[in-house]
This record gives C-alpha cells, structure tokens and sequence, in this order.
C-alpha cells in the first residue's frame, strides 16, 4: 500500500536559470508533499537507516508525526539527537547514510529521508521552535574551538548540561565551512546557516570571532588563565592542497578554498562588497569531490564555462550523487580519466591552458577504488585562463603546534580517542581536525561524543 | 567591534591608528601582522602591526592609502570602531626566539622602505629592550614621505637616512645607502632585515648577497583569510611554495622568488581598479556600466 507511493520528487529551480544566480537550488517539500512522502515509511522494527546515521536520528518515528502532521512533535524528536537538522536535511550524503540503508531502496526508492528532515528543520525555524532545555548554571567554563559543525554541536550539548561555553572563532562569521565553503545554492546562510547558530546562542553560548587559538590566545593560556575547565578543537581542515606540478604558482591558479572563500564568507559576487574576484572565461576545476562540484557550480554562476577534470572515472567520483546531477544539469563538462601534469602560462605569467594525461583505471588501491594509471603519449591541452585545485585539505597545523604535548599523526591530523580525548588531560578533540576532511554529519557526532566525554571529565575532577 | 583610540597623520596619505584590541596586544610580537575588516562590506586586509602595549590593551597600525580598502579605513576617526581586528598572524621575528647572549654579540642592520618603516618600528623596539641597538636605514622617495623618524632614532643604534631625491640624508637608494655603509665606511653587518616595497627587498638581498650578509625580508603578499586556508599568499621560497601568512611573513630574502611574489602581487590590480571606479560612483550616486561586463 503504502510503499506503492513513488518517491515524491522535489521542486528545483529551472537548471538554465539557477546556472546564473546563487539562489538556492532545491525548493525543498511544502506540508502536503512532506506528509505524502512521509506516509511512504514502512516504520521498520529494525530500522536500518538509524544504524547508519552517524548521530543516530530516531528517523521512523519523526516521519510518523510528519505523516500526521505533528511537525513540532517531529522537530522534537530530531532535536534529541541533531542541532543542526536544516544544515544536514541538505548537505548529508544520505545516498550512502540513512537512505542508503533504507529498504524501500532495494526495490524501489528509498524514503527521501534527507528532505524530510530538511522539511522539519525549516518548519522550526519559519516558526521559531526551539526544543533546548537549558540546566542551571554549574559554574565550569569550557572552550570550544572553531565555530563549525563539531565546535557548534559540542557547544550546545554542553550548554544545555549547564556549562558556561566560550567558542572562539578566528574568522569574522560564524559558522566555520557552513559559512566560508558550501555555497548559498547549497546552504542558505541567512536563511538557514545564521539561524541555526542564533539557536545555539540562544542556548546561552558566547562566541567571539577574530580570535585565532594558537596565535591570539594559545590552548594552555585559556585554560591556565582564562580558567576554562576544559578545552574542545573543532578547527577543521583548512589547510588546501596542491598538486606541486609546474605553473601552479601563476597567476589565475587558486585553491578552492580561495575561490569559495572570496564568493562564500566575502561575497565577492556581490558588486556590494569590497573582495575581487578573478573568474575569467573558461575554468578548470581539478578534482572530484563536493568541493570541487561547488568550485565549480560557483565558476559557472559567475559566467565562465567551467570544467571538471578527475583523474579517475565518473563512478569514483567522491562527490554526493546529487550534486554531479545538479553540476550536470547546469551544463559544467566533465572530462574523467583526466589528470594535469603542468599548468600553462603565458609570457605575463597568467594561465593560459592546463596540461593533462589520459588515464585508466588499473587494480583497486587500499581504499577500494580503483586507481588510475597514465596512459603513455596521451597528452593533451585545455585552453583555460583559471585553474581551481579542489584536492582536499588537512588540518592547520598552528593549534598543534602551539599546544604542548598535543600528538598529531603522519597527516597532521589531532589524535584523540572516539570520545575525542587527545593525548592531553581536559584537551578534547573532534571532526576534519582529527579525521581529516569528512562531512558535516560526521564533525557534527563527534562534538556531540566528546561533550559527554567533557562532561564525564569535569564531572569526576569534581569529586 | 574595535575603537579607533587615536588617528594621526604621519605624511600624507600615510596615517597611523591606535586600535583596543586586548587580545592582539596581549599576544603581539615582533613581526606579526593583523587582518583588518572595516565594515560588513569590507575585504579582509593584512596590516603590520608597527606598535603595540600589552599593558593598555593597544596595537597600532599604519595605513598607506593606495585601495578602496585603505581609503575607506582613513575616512574613519578617533572615536569610530572597525568591524575585525584579528590577530597576532604569521610567525614572529626569528631573533624573538634566539638565544639574548648570541643575539648581542650580532650586528644587525634593518632597512626600511616607506611604509615598511612601520613594522621595522616594533622589531628595533624589542631589541633594544633586550640591550641591543640596531643600526637603521629609512628610504623614502623624498622627505615630505618619511616616517617614525624620531621615534626610530630614539631606540636605534645608527640611524641613516636616504632620499631617492637628496631632500634628506643620503642622496640615493637604500641600496646605495647599504653600499655605502659596507664599502666606503666598513661597516660590518651579520644579519639585514629588509621591510618595505617588494622591488626595494628584492635589490636589497641581492645587494647583501654579495656582501654574504644573511637577510630577512617581510613579504606582504595577497591574502584573503591570514590563517593558512585559501593559500593566495604562497610564494616561493627556495624553491619551495609556502604560504606567506603561516609560514612567514618573514623569509630568506636570498631564496625568495621576487619576481614570481611580485607578479602574483598584482593579480587583481585591474578589479581593484574596478573596484575603485565603482566605490567612487557609488559616493557620487552614479554607477556606470560601460565597459564593465567583461
């Protein structure tokens, strides 16, 4: 019966249209489309798709009030276990999460669980909700460190048991990558980004920006001087890769991080503000990621014809299902199986083509896919005046360094425990700082794992 | 928001501001920068810091105006507030970190140019608290853009003046001034440290170079963040691209491509240009479109 019902598909904007402004792309479901989809919930006994949500969201029993129409009822099952639900309703890679667990997927479609949420989270903030009981003060202090997903999560948990939470960001906005990274046709920031950090506000947390941890105050100065009981980094990886082939210095080579920084936090797309923006006509886009997706959606909203070269084949592609689907609705050229080995400039220095090998897939590497070797003699050259290195990042190395005693692996990443105990007693650790760049569900859990875990700590200190 | 406590001019279009940040003032150092935003509005500006008083809670800045950036900044007065303050960025002066018995036996010589003199100011600071006068040059195009000149000499060891035009002091650039100390007057230097305009760093390490004089140099390269995220200050340095804002400011002035850091210096000097031409219009309540969709 019910799972006759076909997925209810979700309004967008038009992909010749959406391809030249920044509004959001997906419309997301009104309250007749959010209540149709949600009756398609067969509300498993062993629902698989709580097993594989990285917080554990109760997700049958919140689409069952969305099917009755309790959507406050459902916005307070998800506050449970979720601070950040309209964030997450659309950044999630619930392809391989809950909705890839689901068993209407087999074979079907699976319960838009995504949308879902997203439908919820927004309905909380339209109607101003807020679910968070607050405990009266108990007088300890913690630091949170970096106001993204792990820092915002932490920060919440531990303000609702009653702490006096500080998180100190070092750039001018709240928000961390939900602010700098993700672009506004992914994530609102007014709409949505600014009003789930007033909620943790709300909760009694103060934030000071400008505040670079490592240089305007180190970890061990906040704890030993400014009295914080404990201390949680949630710094992300922001530091940009890349690739060391010739011409990457000249001039129109940018990290992906530059690019949507300048368009994202700066708004450089906006005649408005101040921050230049070079864009020029055609952009490469190396890599295959989200990051890379945005870099290049962002190249193309700004007018340029925009390429995506990936060194391996459209079924490695690391970037969410959806956001290839909505790149390639918006006319971005893919080229796969491509990898640059020289950036090319012209006599004043700027890029002018980018050098690249054909490649094959040969035997799967150590994380499963299959890697990608040089096709001899098969060079060839795309003419271009921006390139855009979209090749992940790691973890900034100036909190580790200026904090003694704080291990870090091979990759600079922080190492701590699964409840994010680092090797330093009351120093807590979680998200890209310590796993290097993942998603921000993932970030999100592990603040809210090592909030218990800070609790725990100061809670036995007490006694 | 952080209050502007003092404005003063100290050649034209060149303006010094006393800004209350406690945090900055408290963790400055010699060498370090800040990242400045004015408005919502604003871009994120790297300044050197060119005087600070942990006690008071102050750090001070000197600001050429050359952008819209920097002209909307000097339209602000005493009283007024900027939106971000943040810092201290980079890592602080090498000397900082030496050993003060090895470090007084050095002869250092800096080497200011025009508003470079600035940072110099805090570096000749703290050497001569720990018991160390070093020797300074001050370039400038002519006398009238000269500045912190009493305040250098006040702290310095030997205090050269050089005027490209001979209004003041040494008739000459600093280059020749250099030469002139080292050949003429036998001077001897263990450690040059050069601030100033990239084309005046980059003849002055290759002048030490041939004296075999070590020299540091301060780079003021592009950058967005400060903090080591987008990578538009990279630059390369012996060989080796590293970023201006987490691994610098300073570097080898001998294994710094100059001429890769000053191209790269003036990658969006034409949308700045632009950018100029907009903000102008836009005071004057006229925005034209001419010519700009490209």
């Amino acid at each position: 019966m019910a799972n006759k019902i076909p997925r209810v598909p979700v309004r967008e904007q038009d992909p010749k249209v959406r391809a030249t402004n920044f509004e959001e792309v997906c419309y997301g479901y009104n309250v007749d489309e959010a209540r149709l989809e949600a009756s398609r919930c067969l509300n498993c006994k062993k629902p698989r798709c709580v097993e594989s949500c990285p917080v554990s969201i109760q997700i049958p029993q919140f689409i069952a009030r969305v099917a009755e129409g309790d959507f406050e009822s459902a916005a307070r099952i998800i506050a449970e276990d979720s601070s950040l639900p309209s964030v997450c309703g659309r950044v999630c890679p619930q392809e391989t999460q809950c909705e890839g667990s689901c068993i209407l997927g087999i074979k079907g479609e699976a319960v838009a669980i995504g949308k879902l949420e997203r439908f919820v989270g927004d309905w909380s903030i339209e109607h101003g909700k807020t679910f968070a009981t607050v405990a009266p003060t108990n007088g300890y202090k913690v630091a949170v460190v970096g106001s993204g997903p792990s820092g915002l999560a932490c920060a919440a948990d531990l303000a609702k048991l009653g702490y006096e939470v500080t998180i100190f960001e070092a750039l001018h906005k709240v928000g961390g990558v939900l602010e700098y990274g993700i672009p506004e046709f992914r994530l609102p920031k007014q709409k949505v980004v600014a009003k789930e950090v007033e909620n943790v506000k709300r909760l009694g947390v103060k934030i000071e920006t400008d505040t670079i941890v490592g240089r305007t105050a180190t970890v061990d100065q906040l704890m030993d001087e400014e009295g914080f009981s404990a201390v949680f980094i949630g710094s992300g990886a922001g530091l940009p890769r890349f690739m060391g082939i010739p011409g990457e210095n000249l001039n129109g080579v940018v990290s992906a991080n530059e690019f949507l920084t300048r368009t994202n936090l700066m708004k450089a797309y906006d005649d408005q503000y101040d921050t230049p923006i070079y864009v020029g006509q055609r952009v490469v886009v190396v890599g295959g990621g989200n990051v890379a997706m945005d870099a290049v959606r962002t190249a193309k909203r700004l007018g340029a014809e925009a390429f995506i070269v990936y060194r391996r084949s459209e079924a490695e592609l690391p970037a969410r299902v959806e956001e290839v689907h909505h790149a390639k609705e918006e006319g971005i050229d893919f080229r796969m199986l491509t990898n640059p080995v020289e950036v090319l400039g012209d006599d004043k220095g700027w890029v002018r083509g980018i050098r690249c090998i054909r490649m094959e897939l040969g035997e799967p590497d150590e994380s499963g896919r299959r890697s990608p070797v040089e096709i001899p003699g098969s060079e060839f050259e795309i003419e271009c005046d921006v390139v855009i290195m979209a090749l992940g990042t790691s973890p900034n190395p100036l909190i580790a360094s200026t904090t003694a005693g704080l291990e870090t692996n091979r990759r600079g990443c922080i190492v701590a425990d699964e409840n994010g105990q680092t090797s330093r007693e009351g120093i807590f650790a979680g998200g890209d700082t310590v796993t290097g760049a993942a998603t921000v569900i993932l970030a999100m859990g592990a603040g809210r794992k090592a909030a218990k875990a800070i609790d725990n700590y100061i809670r036995n200190k007490k006694q | 928001m952080f209050k502007i406590l003092e404005k003063t001019e100290l050649a034209n279009n060149i303006w010094q501001m006393r800004i209350e940040a406690p945090r900055v003032a408290h963790s400055a150092q010699p060498g370090q920068f800040v990242i400045v935003r004015v408005d919502e509005q604003g871009e994120r500006v790297p300044l050197t810091i060119s005087d600070y008083d942990s006690q008071a809670g102050w750090v001070s800045i000197v600001i050429q105006t050359i952008g819209v950036s920097t002209k909307k900044l000097c339209a602000l007065n005493a009283g007024d507030s900027i939106a971000d303050f943040a810092g201290p960025l980079g890592r602080p002066s090498e000397f900082v970190s030496e050993a003060p018995e090895s470090l007084r036996t050095k002869k250092i010589l800096f080497v200011a140019g025009g508003v470079g003199t600035a940072p110099v100011y805090p570096q000749v600071k703290w050497l001569h608290e720990h018991g160390i006068q070093a020797d300074v040059i001050i370039g400038a195009k002519t006398k009238e853009m000269l500045i912190m000149i009493d305040q250098m000499r006040a702290l310095a060891g030997n205090l050269y003046i050089a005027t490209d035009d001979g209004s003041e002091g040494f008739k000459g650039m600093v280059t020749g001034m250099i030469e002139e100390l080292v050949e003429k007057q036998g001077k001897k230097y263990d450690l040059v440290i050069a601030i100033g305009p990239m084309i005046m760093m980059k003849f002055v390490a290759a002048t030490t170079k041939k004296y075999g004089i070590k020299t540091i140099v301060s780079l003021n390269t592009l950058m967005v963040d400060g903090t080591g995220m987008c990578g538009a200050c990279r630059v390369s340095v012996g060989g080796r691209t590293v970023f201006t804002c987490v691994d610098g400011p300073e570097f080898d002035g001998h294994q710094v491509d100059f001429d890769e850091a000053m191209r790269r210096q003036g990658m969006y000097r034409t949308l700045e240009q632009r950018a100029a031409k907009i903000a102008q219009e836009r005071a004057e309540g006229h925005v034209c479109k001419i010519g700009l969709d490209k």
